[in-house]
């Protein structure tokens, strides 16, 4: 059994499902994805669950050019053949040039680490297979100096996606598995709570509702999700806007201010001011 | 408990394998779940599915097997429509109505009469007290009350008293058959690159070079490799116009996946079917035109062939001479596209119209003959189909 139990934190709101999910991947100590919308707390949440328990964190940001090689180590032959031009003595012992990735860093922690595989679908296809056995057995073997490096605990792992590609069978059956889905208005009004304590009830409640008005309005091609939110009510708290300027009856009858924090796409915010447009000439007060 | 179960969720279509269930009893050992079923369907959850896509599924055979109901796994395939569900009123009961209601027998009772009215119903309903529908007093259906219901999938909550997370089903808009945005594509589509890096070992790799020199104590290595090119060419052929405007957003999203995810993209449009022209730009359309004879010269035969289109015409468009809405054509269609598929053998059609109604338009039928049954629906696993059928 666990030490700590994840409950989310004082700034980080996690449903019953997603810390059920968490719990279980600490527990069993296996890798948990999180999959999700973008902009609903996907990576913040290994940072989270780093903070909530006390424990050391790596992070590794995968690109589409991320090797699963270079997350163990890097060879670095050319520095080698550099300082065997130069008769450099370091040139005889070959772990001089072995750099340690991410994944050896946190199997080498003193404590148990919380290891952070941030967007692996950005990487090739082949990736997560090629991670396999280090993620199971938490171990891997270092072919230039023979050695075999285990894990003095074994890291929680949280793996995030963004379903770019899909990810093979063989590495899922190894993870647990969380869809974050977009949060209700009472999840949301919590969420907003923590980032914003001392944000007037009135104000968040009119926030709250033009911003579920505006995902509603169809054919948007991005819907704005939680983090344009909460930009947009640091927007709203620096202008000092009274919460009476977010009323209205229809999203369509007042733009709400500053509203460009909310929509980032230029046929977004062009649809979006047509409509308003349109209904003000059908139905002028 | 967990082993019949299992070989339901294996039943409904779901790909779960003995480690998750292993894992499952694991976690079970740990006293993951022990507080409550609600933290049990979390735990089997986040250890049993693995896609998104399946979310929906998995909530209904857990619904289903947690109810003690069997036999509804043919429920599964047919879905109950959504619109009978959607929320058209609200309804406030008297005292006596509701007597009523919890004169009506245990839940079991009702889980067989669900059954059975599933069978009898075949439109949407509102009100009333038997049918399943919306604001009734029916024990099945949506904002209705009734102390011993079935909730089934609607959003927020009235009265509180039959609600049961999985019975939600928030993850409805998820199924892997619904249509999809430009980033599902992409990813549909990239399966065509795969085999797409291959080709003569021509390159020199430099970092292995080096490495190889280095290990080598200095001594030259080269290392040569294939190029790594996406060398897939793509003829994409759009249907525009008349019926297919229902259908302009996902088009629009198919081609501009196809656009950057093809380096070789060719595309042409055309009304309704394809005949001895098409053209690349719809404001210019009468003018300039490419005949198919120049669009089989220019490009070889390993172009793969897509069209984009409902196939939803009079079938004489297709088969006679003069079919055209537009001009008189001396050939039909079928000469046409026979032509076509003879100079690109490998040929898909995609059809954004749902893959239920195909069978209602009989030009439909006749086209999927013409490209030898190679006709699929625009849903992930319609291209996913197509894309192996490319192959």
């Amino acid at each position: 059994m666990a030490s700590h139990r994840f409950t989310g934190t004082s700034s980080y709101i996690a449903t019953d499902d997603l810390t059920m999910a968490v719990n279980a991947a600490v527990t069993l100590e296996r890798p948990i994805l999180i999959k999700g919308e973008p902009g609903t707390g996907k990576t913040q949440l290994a940072i989270e669950v780093a903070a909530a328990l006390g424990k050391p964190l790596y992070e590794w940001h995968i690109k589409s050019t991320t090797k699963a090689q270079q997350g163990l180590y890097d060879y670095d032959a050319v520095a080698r053949l550099r300082d065997s031009q130069l008769g450099d003595d370091k040139v005889h012992d070959i772990s001089n040039y072995i750099m340690h990735g991410k994944v050896w860093e946190a199997f080498e922690s003193e404590e148990q680490p919380v290891l952070l595989i941030d967007e692996i679908d950005k990487a090739d296809i082949e990736f997560p297979n090629d991670l396999l056995r280090e993620l199971d057995r938490m171990e891997f073997y270092v072919y230039e100096t023979r050695e075999l490096i285990c894990a003095r605990h074994r890291p929680i792992i949280i793996i995030t996606s963004n379903n770019e590609k899909e990810l093979p069978d063989a590495f899922l059956r190894r993870c647990f598995f969380h869809y974050i889905k977009f949060p209700d208005e009472a999840t949301m009004a919590k969420i907003v709570d923590v980032h914003f304590p001392n944000l007037k009830k009135d104000l968040l409640g009119a926030a709250l509702k033009a911003f579920y008005k505006i995902r509603d309005v169809r054919g948007l091609k991005k819907k704005p999700s939680t983090s344009e939110l909460l930009d947009w009510i640091k927007l709203l708290l620096a202008e000092d806007i009274p919460p009476e300027a977010l009323h209205g009856e229809n999203i369509r009858n007042a733009i709400p201010p500053l509203y460009g924090a909310l929509l980032k796409n230029e046929q977004d915010v062009h649809l979006f001011e047509q409509l308003v447009f349109l209904d003000r000439r059908n139905n002028p007060q | 408990m967990l082993i019949p179960f299992f070989y339901m969720l294996r039943e409904g279509g779901m790909k779960t394998s003995i480690i998750e269930l292993l894992t499952l009893h694991e976690a079970m050992h740990h006293g993951l779940a022990g507080q409550s079923v609600d933290d049990f369907y979390f735990l089997a959850r986040a250890t049993l599915v693995k896609d998104e896509a399946h979310l929906d599924r998995f909530d209904r055979i857990f619904g289903a097997y947690f109810k003690g109901i069997d036999d509804s796994l043919s429920d599964l395939v047919q879905e109950i429509p959504q619109e009978w569900l959607q929320r058209q009123a609200e309804l406030s009961l008297t005292e006596e109505e509701r007597e009523l209601i919890r004169s009506m027998g245990g839940f079991e009772e009702l889980m067989k009469a669900l059954q059975k009215r599933l069978d009898d119903q075949d439109e949407r309903h509102e009100g009333g007290n038997k049918w399943i529908g919306t604001a009734g007093t029916s024990p099945f259906g949506a904002y209705g009350y009734n102390p011993e219901g079935v909730r089934m999938g609607q959003r927020g909550s009235r009265n509180r008293s039959a609600v049961k997370v999985w019975d939600k089903r928030e993850y409805r808009n998820l199924d892997a058959s619904v249509e999809l945005g430009t980033r599902n594509i992409k990813v549909a589509l990239r399966r065509l690159r795969k085999f797409a890096r291959e080709g003569a070992a021509d390159q020199l790799d430099l970092d292995d070079t080096i490495d190889k020199t280095a290990r080598n104590a200095g001594m030259l290595d080269i290392r040569m490799v294939p190029e790594r090119h996406n060398a897939i060419k793509v003829l994409l052929c759009l249907d525009i116009g008349g019926s297919m405007d229902d259908h302009v957003r996902v088009c629009e999203e198919l081609f501009s996946a196809a656009r950057s995810e093809f380096k070789h993209l060719e595309y042409f449009y055309f009304h309704n079917f394809i005949y001895e022209n098409m053209w690349k730009d719809n404001r210019r359309r009468q003018t300039e035109k490419t005949s198919i004879f120049d669009i089989t010269h220019k490009y070889a035969s390993d172009y793969k062939l897509i069209f984009v289109g409902d196939a939803t015409m009079s079938p004489y468009e297709i088969a006679y001479a003069g079919g055209s809405v537009e001009h008189w054509n001396e050939e039909p269609g079928a000469v046409w596209i026979k032509r076509l598929l003879k100079a690109y053998p490998k040929a898909i059609w995609i059809n954004p119209e749902p893959k239920s109604r195909w069978h209602y338009t009989p030009s439909v039928k006749f086209v999927s003959e013409l490209m030898q049954q190679r006709m699929f629906p625009l849903t992930i696993t319609g291209l996913d189909e197509g894309i192996k059928a490319l192959r």
